[in-house]
């Protein structure tokens, strides 16, 4: 799994920053969705791969070696929220820069 | 202090995200009504971060001691939840940033407010933003209130519409959410490492971290690193800086200087308090890159003054230089050299605000400018015909004299020359290099040091020649050009600012000495952490409202 898990982020990531270099707006939103993906399986992975263990503790005394790290899950889920608002953002600029320059490269005109 | 004192230090966020929430819901018609709103809640903030300041640096009528206050959002106790920190550089950084607020939203009322929808919520939002990054106590918010920061300034550097801004914008825009993700997966290292995302915990912790998660733990806190300098532009990361901040409208570029000082707080706070002297191995790590970036961007922002042909673009590179020069002597590291970069971290805020401001008055007479101001208004002023009766303002007799005279303030605060606290600014960080210990100890000094000093006089030199040049050509060169009409609510904040740096200069004494104390305190995080980690939490009600902490159990139990 652990291997999976680092095959995929690699890849997301080298896609991302492939597409992040480009010179059109839109092949550069998609690779900061791509390296956004990378990032929040990355934190994901810092809490520690678990199988089959529930984040949230039953009544006193349980033993929490039992259960995943909560703490990774709630970052991500914070990190998620705060790159779809951004990304949503971002588009708006875009749309905005092609309609004002007429192009779709990110430096608003060709070469 | 009463009970209601300690909760002043949630208000610099609570207030503003207030009033933002508030100006959301109400059409953008209403302007006397938001104005209303933004004046009263940022003036308010001001007068709450004076307080803070007074609080934090023991100078309250009661006679408190200076103290690091923390306060428990949801009263968990200390590692673990949200805790809000209020010592004496964030209460600094606060009353800074709420000086900029006023100053700017002053300015934007004569005209530039107008210029596109939403611009006094976006400007609440962003001071939640600032506010809160100056106040948290943990990374992970850091990033969350950075991220309220950023979301603010996106819209605010493209307020005013404009292909210019539109695609400067968009580079800002990419180039932080980029940052964003790397400060991302700094922020996931550390916490894979060390478990915790609370500074103070974490400054304990990192003394104790075996020799390989030593490494991740570095490398985390370099790419952590990497997302601060970026936005404090240090080179080779700050090429988006000087472009964003030009395009800008002037009112959003005077309270942007306050931006990339987030950037450069962070540094100087997470390297003082998690590589200080007690992180074992690790300790001052990174110190010696900030030092040498810190340097090069002098060096470059220096070839940038010269090299710009617009006023607006010399203002921009000054930027470059002031975060250079605060990175430089941070990566330098003692309490007196930290002493004196805190007092030009001050004034060199306010005088690149001022002179973002002063800009657009004095290129409103200059047709490159008005070519702009002509696109926007076009663009969003369609209801000027009908606001044309509040347009006719007092027009200031002698404005150029003013403006002229404002302007040669400005040059000599850049410039670092005597009489104003430019100059005692950078003579406090020279001071401190060459005296480490007081003065004559007849130290050797080293190469470093002379190299560090020597750009910090070459790049005032740099500074004051392109401010002469551009200056003979605006106030002495032509004649036969009309006056620009500037109104006193423009001219007044450009005089306040500078009125403040010339204020710093006569109260020089008890501002440097605010300036040690928090530089001393900065260098021995012990107290900043024992404050933090023994933060008591409110005792809990005599009846009615349960302990947060206990509630939260009984919620699990109930639940099926």
């Amino acid at each position: 799994m652990e291997l999976i898990l680092s095959i995929a982020i690699g890849t997301l990531t080298a896609s991302g920053v492939w597409l992040l270099l480009r010179p059109r707006t839109f092949q550069v939103i998609i690779g900061l969705s791509l390296l956004s993906y990378a990032v929040n399986l990355f934190i994901f992975g810092m809490g520690r791969l678990r199988m089959d263990a529930a984040p949230i503790l039953e009544g006193a005394g349980s033993d929490p070696a039992n259960y995943a790290d909560p703490v990774p899950q709630a970052l991500v889920l914070t990190a998620i929220v705060i790159g779809f608002a951004m990304t949503a953002l971002f588009l708006v600029v875009l749309l905005a820069a092609r309609g004002l320059t007429g192009t779709d490269h990110v430096d608003g005109r060709e070469r | 202090m009463g009970a209601l004192f300690d909760h002043l230090i949630a208000v610099p966020i609570l207030l503003p995200l207030l009033a933002g929430a508030l100006m959301v819901i109400v059409d953008d018609r209403r302007r006397p009504f938001k104005i209303a709103v933004n004046l009263v809640s940022t003036l308010t903030l001001l007068i709450v971060a004076i307080t803070l300041l007074m609080i934090a640096g023991g100078m309250t009528a009661s006679g408190d001691p200076a103290r690091t206050s923390v306060y428990l959002l949801g009263n968990w106790p200390a590692p673990f939840a949200i805790t809000l920190v209020l010592d004496r550089l964030s209460a600094l950084m606060l009353v800074l940033t709420s000086v900029l607020a006023v100053a700017a939203l002053i300015f934007s009322l004569a005209r530039w407010h107008r210029a596109g929808p939403h611009f006094h919520t976006l400007f609440q939002f962003l001071l939640v933003g600032i506010n809160g990054a100056f106040l948290t106590g943990d990374l992970f918010n850091l990033f969350v209130f950075f991220e309220v920061m950023l979301a603010a300034s996106y819209g605010l550097v493209l307020h005013g519409s404009g292909t210019a801004r539109v695609r400067a914008g968009l580079h800002y825009i990419a180039i932080n959410l980029s940052a964003s993700l790397l400060f991302l997966i700094g922020v996931a290292l550390i916490y894979g490492v060390t478990g915790t995302l609370n500074m103070a915990d974490l400054a304990a912790r990192v003394g104790d971290a075996s020799a390989e998660n030593r490494v991740i733990l570095e490398a985390g806190a370099a790419i952590l690193g990497i997302a601060f300098l970026v936005k404090s532009g240090m080179w080779p990361l700050g090429f988006w800086l000087p472009t964003a901040y030009t395009a800008a409208a002037a009112p959003v570029a005077a309270i942007f200087a306050i931006m990339s000082k987030v950037g450069v707080y962070v540094v100087l706070r997470l390297s003082l308090l998690v590589f200080g002297p007690e992180a074992g191995d690790s300790a001052g790590f990174g110190a010696h890159w900030i030092l040498v970036g810190g340097m090069v961007t002098i060096g470059f922002g220096m070839i940038g003054v010269l090299a710009s042909q617009g006023l607006s673009r010399i203002a921009g590179y000054s930027v470059l230089v002031s975060s250079g020069t605060l990175l430089a002597v941070i990566g330098y590291g003692t309490a007196p050299v930290i002493s004196g970069a805190l007092y030009y971290l001050v004034s060199s805020t306010l005088t690149i605000s001022a002179f973002f401001l002063l800009i657009e008055l004095v290129e409103r007479a200059r047709d490159a400018g008005a070519d702009v101001l002509a696109v926007t208004m076009e663009a969003f002023g369609e209801d000027e015909a009908e606001d044309a009766e509040e347009e006719v303002g007092v027009t200031i007799p002698f404005t150029l004299a003013v403006l002229g005279a404002s302007f040669a303030g400005i040059a000599l605060l850049l410039a670092g020359l005597p009489p104003l606290s430019g100059f005692l600014a950078k003579f406090a960080m020279i001071h401190g290099m060459f005296n480490p210990t007081g003065l004559g100890d007849g130290l050797p000094i080293g190469a470093g040091t002379w190299v560090l000093v020597a750009l910090l006089i070459v790049s005032g030199l740099a500074a004051l020649i392109a401010m002469t040049r551009s200056g003979i050509s605006i106030f002495w060169a032509s004649i036969e050009r009309t006056v620009p009409s500037v109104r006193v609510i423009e001219v007044l904040p450009v005089l306040g600012l500078l009125g403040l740096c010339l204020a710093m200069t006569l109260q020089g004494g008890a501002v440097i000495r605010y300036m040690d104390e928090t530089a001393a305190s900065l260098s021995e995080p012990a107290g900043y952490i024992e404050s933090v980690l023994t933060a008591e939490r409110v005792a809990r009600a005599p009846s009615g409202t349960p302990d947060p902490a206990q509630g939260a159990d009984e919620e699990t139990e109930v639940a099926p």
